[in-house]
């Protein structure tokens, strides 16, 4: 543990981070806006709807679900050719109606089908590993004020490996920005 | 601060006691629980009651967490022994033979097909109320979305049974998707029967994902309550506890770790848009393919292109009539309810019955023109046998239910009364039934006069039938207990509240609260 650069508290016990609460999405946007200013990394806003216009407020990059997304369509339908042109027209050759071994019109429906169904993959786990979930432990989900995110609350959290992360300043800088409620998060 | 964008006008409504404040609002001729406005300048609020984030989270985990209502047990109970019944004659399909049904030589698809392509129909409300409304910016889809969703859901998986135990040997059904197999031949990829494996598979798994990850936030709001809720152990009994873990546990797996953290919101609201605009074309497709089983055959009545636009259409119909004949009911029975679902959204849903009603009736009588127009005698007769052979008492129903009985919300009154519009949607349900079977039965007239006959189900046909029914009304059941019934998240970020722009605290303060 000697080691470790991680803070700890009066007790001994590994310092993850501090959050505090604010009042209104009006107060978290303006709130954000000043962290993303003081040059915070690694921090997060914690809402139970998903703010518009908060992207901007914490200076966040573009989500990368977009390629993704665009990737797995490509995947899919490419599969879905390969799969129907390898299996009618080249494996097994079977004329059937007079239609042609590789009839793209007739492969068409499958082909839109398996892009629509690759994308979607790539939509949701793609959301789920940008994400990390599933994720079963969570520093912040043993705090109490923490569970009424999920309700009604807005939380800001700067983690301790933060760079600038300094107890002191830090809990002056969220009462600055109209914090209250601040508290130190234990691993 | 510039002019007031219009939820913001709402919002200053609402605080000075305007529009559709109050629990269960004034009742009010003119625009029934203040949502019913026609003036189009004034945005009629989308939640009542003036509700904050708090009051929301409240009412609808009440509906998960609070006593099993009295009504919900003799439902189920009744629910799942129809399931049950049906059931079992799946089974005695399954061990007889398709002779226990009512085909016939040239009627080989009967009741099966007709509900197999009624079950998808129904199906399609819920994705285009997700993915479409959705992209069309119609804010008061968020109060119905996931319970349409689930609706989808649970007529999708009707739905695929039919196919399923249609096919005579139920253990060769593995033959529908392309594995290897013994006799080192693949599935037609060149015919409609094979499509629909891929679209209504493909639909049921893109809608299922769907719904499910717009439940992730809700189920993380259920786990934290229930989470919290431990937290007084002492002075719960050891049942309340063991349900509190098990809640805790259960809601704590399927949110997978939800923790409402923005950069997540990011990806989630980026991945969201983008599921609904891939939803959109496939909710168009699904019932086109469908179509395609009928129209890519060269059979007289079916034979047509103008199958695919007036399946869909009928589809979304037979949907919306669903959803309400679900919706109207739980509204009545859950307290605070109607507060979501307003009276202007089953207003808009009652004029998209009408639209697309109108589309279907459009298409029955161009069907018809064309039949005549295309100077064929074979078409022609086939569509005069429809209306006028031994079948004519299911196509004037279908013609009642589906074009002529929707036509009534032209009225206010009609479109604003719930029990009217409950029965009309039961008659839209029947009428797009029979639809279906129309279509079906005009194999009982085929090209060779000798093999005329008439088509009847048996009663193992009609069991099985009234058993989808309980399969889905069961499903349905377990999913309002258990799940979150109505978008949490979602309703809340159409609250005037939500708006990031409103400093609460200024003194044109529009609190909710």
């Amino acid at each position: 543990m000697a080691a470790s650069k991680k803070p700890t508290n009066e007790s001994g016990e590994a310092i993850w981070g501090m959050m505090g609460e604010f009042k209104s999405p009006y107060h978290i946007t303006k709130a954000a806006e000043m962290f993303r200013d003081a040059g915070y990394k690694k921090w997060d806003v914690y809402t139970p709807i998903p703010i518009h216009g908060m992207d901007e407020a914490m200076g966040l990059k573009t989500s990368k679900i977009g390629p993704i997304v665009g990737i797995m369509a490509i995947v899919g339908v490419v599969s879905a050719l390969a799969l129907q042109g390898w299996t009618s027209a080249v494996d097994y050759r079977m004329v059937v109606a007079g239609k042609p071994y590789f009839a793209w019109e007739q492969f068409t429906p499958v082909t839109f089908e398996l892009g629509v169904l690759f994308s979607a993959f790539g939509a949701i786990f793609g959301m789920l590993a940008l994400n990390k979930l599933p994720m079963w432990y969570h520093p912040l989900m043993k705090k109490d004020r923490f569970l009424r995110v999920s309700d009604d609350r807005f939380v800001i959290a700067v983690e301790a490996t933060d760079a600038k992360f300094n107890a002191e300043q830090l809990r002056a800088f969220f009462e600055k920005a109209g914090g209250s409620n601040i508290e130190m998060v234990e691993e | 601060m510039s002019a007031l964008n219009p939820d913001q006008q709402v919002a200053e409504q609402l605080a000075q006691g305007g529009i559709g404040v109050g629990r269960d609002a004034q009742y009010d001729p003119e625009t029934i629980d203040g949502t019913i406005v026609d003036d189009p300048s004034i945005r009629a609020p989308l939640v009542l009651g003036g509700r904050d984030f708090h009051s929301v989270t409240e009412t609808i985990c009440s509906w998960n967490e609070d006593r099993t209502p009295k009504w919900w047990l003799p439902a189920f109970g009744a629910s799942a022994t129809v399931a049950g019944i049906g059931t079992l004659m799946i089974l005695y399909l399954i061990i007889t033979g398709v002779g226990v049904w009512g085909l016939n030589n040239p009627v080989s698809w009967g009741w099966a097909i007709v509900n197999f392509v009624w079950w998808v129909g129904i199906g399609h409300a819920g994705t285009l109320i997700s993915a479409i409304l959705c992209i069309f910016k119609q804010k008061w889809r968020t109060s119905i979305n996931r319970f349409a969703e689930a609706m989808t859901i649970f007529a999708v998986i009707c739905a695929g049974t039919f196919p399923g135990i249609h096919v005579g040997r139920v253990w060769f059904a593995w033959f529908l998707f392309p594995v290897p197999n013994y006799n080192a031949i693949w599935p037609n990829f060149r015919s409609p029967l094979l499509w629909d494996v891929f679209a209504v598979g493909t639909y049921f798994t893109v809608s299922l994902l769907f719904w499910y990850m717009g439940m992730i936030p809700d189920l993380a709001t259920l786990r934290d309550r229930a989470m919290k809720r431990l937290d007084a152990r002492a002075a719960l009994g050891p049942i309340e506890i063991a349900i509190g873990k098990i809640a805790a546990f259960g809601y704590g797996v399927m949110a997978m770790g939800w923790r409402f953290s923005f950069r997540g919101w990011q990806n989630y609201e980026k991945a969201y848009i983008l599921l609904a605009g891939i939803a959109t074309p496939l909710v168009l497709s699904v019932h086109s393919v469908v179509s395609f089983d009928f129209a890519v055959s060269i059979l007289p009545g079916w034979h047509t292109t103008i199958f695919p636009p007036y399946f869909v259409a009928g589809a979304i119909f037979s949907g919306f009539a669903m959803v309400l004949t679900l919706l109207l009911p739980a509204r009545a029975l859950y307290p605070g309810m109607k507060d979501f679902v307003t009276a202007r959204t089953i207003e808009n849903m009652c004029k998209i019955i009408t639209v697309t009603g109108s589309m279907v009736g459009f298409a029955y009588t161009m069907e018809f023109f064309i039949a005549w127009y295309s100077a064929s005698p074979y078409e022609q007769q086939a569509f005069i046998i429809r209306a006028f052979g031994p079948y004519w008492w299911a196509y004037f129903t279908m013609f009642f239910c589906n074009v002529i009985s929707p036509q009534v919300f032209w009225f206010k009154w009609a479109r604003t009364t719930p029990w009217f519009i409950f029965v009309i949607t039961i008659f839209v349900n029947i009428g797009m039934w029979f639809e279906r079977f129309v279509i079906v039965s005009t194999l009982s007239a085929d090209f060779l006069p000798s093999s005329w006959g008439y088509y009847a189900p048996t009663i193992v046909d009609i069991l099985t039938f009234v058993g989808s029914l309980g399969i889905f009304m069961t499903l349905f059941l377990l999913f309002m207990r258990f799940l979150p019934m109505l978008a949490i998240s979602e309703v809340k970020n159409v609250l005037p509240q939500a708006d990031p722009h409103v400093d609460p605290d200024a003194p044109h303060a529009t609190e909710g609260h």
